[in-house]
């Protein structure tokens, strides 16, 4: 599989997020609106958050590493795939 | 200067306790009018402290209000008048289904002010969680927000009885659909004058749902006497005075939110606030530090994610407003009680209690001795004991584990489950309540939380029924068989572990694990969404068919299986 740019990942990331967790279709998110501090996500679906993540980059993160603070945004998002998707 | 605690001394209180005491302390004359939305906002107001702070509110978007006592008395008269004009009337069933925003504060004492039953609801449910609760209330009125009509607007013409779902913040040129009206409150003049609707000690009040192991969740029938219990529990146990910020983390889905983070305070008087945001510590300290939060009432798992979260993020706000600290929800560990000693110069005191309880049991008092890990003792008035399981009879030895049980009587206790008096009935044996948690007591009084005496998860606090997730993974077009079970959990206690068989023909993959964990995320709620899902060929079945959770449940605590005489042969 080819590698995708950080905008395409981010876009995977943020498509998803608007699909599963926005309820108002006049809501929108950007690669900066906090997730879990906000609200939007719920703590439970870290998990959920995780296994897509991992899914889609075909990756394996730690479950140390998928703290609050690091899926906050989806610009943290990405930083943490980064260590793990070559 | 250091406040005297207001319960003085929790065994001189057991000497002469009566419940009449909070009886005369708020007025109340036996057989008049009792009614909680006059009692937390009209008596306040003519108290003399109509101008006083009732609600200080902050969305994670940095929207900040403030309410006074006489904006609170306003707002639920404006709320009650046009549930009235709507022609809706005593005992019907309204929901409330909001974020923590202020609407939803005052919406409960309007719905409570015309003499209807509230029935909140978590707004994280999923339809199916919605739909089933509705259905079984016969639920004539929903009050919402636009971003949860999509959940509403799916199961809405299912719904016979649902006649009106009311919206707070429709958008402006955006039609709403046949049954839907908006109420933009800020909008519609305030009203000043409002009859409130002389309910009764038993008139019924508030309606929670809780889930059991087997069957749909009940509903759990409150009563407007509930307030004598929930007005000095919350002046005895979270030691409120006048001068202080109260923060009470609980959703109003809950019934913590509503016993505590709506009449317990403002039935005494006090200023509390509100921030409707997802956990964070950072947040959560700066807002403690913002709003000088006196007594905090939080649970426990949010207590260990603040410790995850580590020392150095406390050292860097200012917390010294912080006086007295509660905890409620699930069992709080004793290394919790000894780092909150540590980290805030404050022990967190922690109380159990259930949605059918109505308010606080079994607490630690200040002035009391906190044993870390002990649930402490039972509230003055509350008789509690532990059965044995097999005789019913309280046990007399201290240390030995039986059922929490607890003597029928006190005001806030439930009336009955709504539409199921045999679930009721089951709750009582040898004229006990049971509670449905295991505890011992030791040889000074004090309880000591072991368990759930049935399959019910606790989850961060939040009781999800295995039977309710099972049936809804069974709804997944790849499940042909689930069992689900609680797995231990450093921050949430407990978690949801899926166990399936899948259909012929389907492989069992990572995709098809995030497409089940949605599915039921969706449906039901966050809470229900199993954290971990193992594919399996078969799931353990008695002889006669039936799948025996306890097996799997063991695998998962590293416990005995116990006798397995009839598990059927491979």
């Amino acid at each position: 599989m080819e590698k995708m740019n950080q905008d395409e990942m981010k876009n995977l990331v943020l498509n998803y997020l608007t699909k599963e967790y926005l309820e108002d279709v006049d809501e929108e998110i950007t690669f900066d609106t906090p997730l879990i501090s906000s609200g939007y996500v719920d703590s439970f679906s870290m998990i959920s958050l995780l296994v897509f993540l991992e899914n889609t980059f075909k990756i394996k993160i730690p479950g140390s590493k998928a703290t609050p603070e690091a899926f906050d945004t989806i610009n943290r998002i990405i930083a943490l795939v980064n260590q793990y998707y070559v | 200067m250091r406040l005297l605690p207001d319960i003085v001394s929790y065994e001189e209180r057991l000497k002469s306790f009566d419940w009449s005491l909070a009886v005369t302390e708020l007025g109340y004359v036996k057989e008049d009018i009792i009614n909680i939305g006059w009692y937390c906002s009209d008596r306040i107001c003519l108290k003399g402290n109509a101008d006083k702070i009732a609600l200080y509110y902050e969305s994670f978007g940095g929207t900040e209000k403030s309410f006074t006592f006489n904006d609170v008395r306003l707002t639920s008269n404006t709320i009650g008048n046009f549930l009235i004009n709507l022609g809706l009337k005593n005992e019907d069933r309204i929901c409330l289904f909001m974020d923590r925003i202020p609407e939803l504060y005052f919406s409960f004492l309007g719905i409570l002010k015309i003499g209807a039953i509230v029935q909140p609801l978590f707004s994280a449910f999923g339809d199916e969680s919605l739909y089933i609760r509705l259905e079984n209330a016969q639920t004539r009125a929903i009050i919402t927000q636009r971003k949860h009509l999509p959940k509403v607007r799916k199961i809405s013409h299912k719904l016979p009885f649902l006649e009106y779902v009311i919206v707070v913040d429709p958008v402006k040129g955006k039609s709403l659909e046949k049954n839907e009206v908006a109420f933009i409150l800020h909008e519609t003049p305030s009203v000043e004058d409002f009859k409130i609707f002389p309910t009764r000690a038993e008139s019924p009040s508030v309606l929670h749902y809780t889930s059991g192991t087997t069957g749909q969740p009940k509903g759990v029938e409150h009563v407007h006497y509930s307030l004598i219990s929930q007005y000095l529990t919350a002046k005895w146990v979270l030691d409120l005075h006048d001068n202080d910020i109260y923060w009470c983390t609980a959703d109003p889905g809950w019934v913590t939110g509503t016993s505590y983070g709506i009449i317990g305070p403002w039935s005494l008087g006090i200023t509390q606030c509100v921030l409707d945001a997802g956990f964070s510590a950072q947040a959560w300290y700066k807002f403690i530090e913002k709003y000088k939060v006196s007594v905090w009432y939080t649970a426990p798992t949010a207590i260990r994610s603040l410790m995850k979260a580590g020392k150095e993020v406390v050292e860097s706000f200012d917390l010294s407003s912080l006086r007295h600290l509660s905890s409620v929800g699930e069992p709080l560990n004793s290394e919790a009680v000894v780092w909150s000693g540590k980290v805030f110069g404050k022990q967190f005191h922690d109380t159990f209690w259930q949605t059918e309880t109505g308010s606080i049991m079994i607490s630690n008092y200040i002035g009391m001795k906190i044993k870390p890990g002990s649930m402490g003792k039972p509230f003055p008035g509350i008789v509690g004991v532990v059965l044995d399981p097999k005789t019913f009879e309280p046990v007399p030895e201290p240390g030995k584990v039986g059922l929490i049980a607890f003597k029928p009587g006190w005001p806030a206790m439930m009336r009955g489950y709504w539409n199921n008096h045999e679930k009721y009935r089951e709750k009582f044996v040898n004229g006990w309540y049971l509670t449905g948690d295991k505890a011992s007591i030791d040889n000074e009084g004090y309880f000591w939380f072991i368990g759930r005496d049935d399959d019910v998860i606790n989850t961060a606090g939040h009781l999800v029924s295995p039977f309710e997730v099972e049936s809804a993974l069974l709804e997944h077009p790849a499940v042909a068989e689930s069992a689900v079970v609680a797995k231990p959990d450093e921050i949430n206690m407990e978690v949801v572990k899926a166990f399936v068989t899948l259909k012929p023909g389907i492989i069992p993959d990572k995709e098809l694990e995030l497409d089940i964990m949605n599915f039921i995320r969706r449906k039901l709620s966050p809470m229900a969404m199993p954290q971990e899902i193992e594919y399996m060929d078969k799931l353990p079945k008695t002889r006669s068919g039936k799948i025996m959770r306890r097996v799997l449940r063991a695998k998962e605590w590293g416990e005995e299986i116990g006798d397995v005489s009839t598990l059927e042969d491979d």
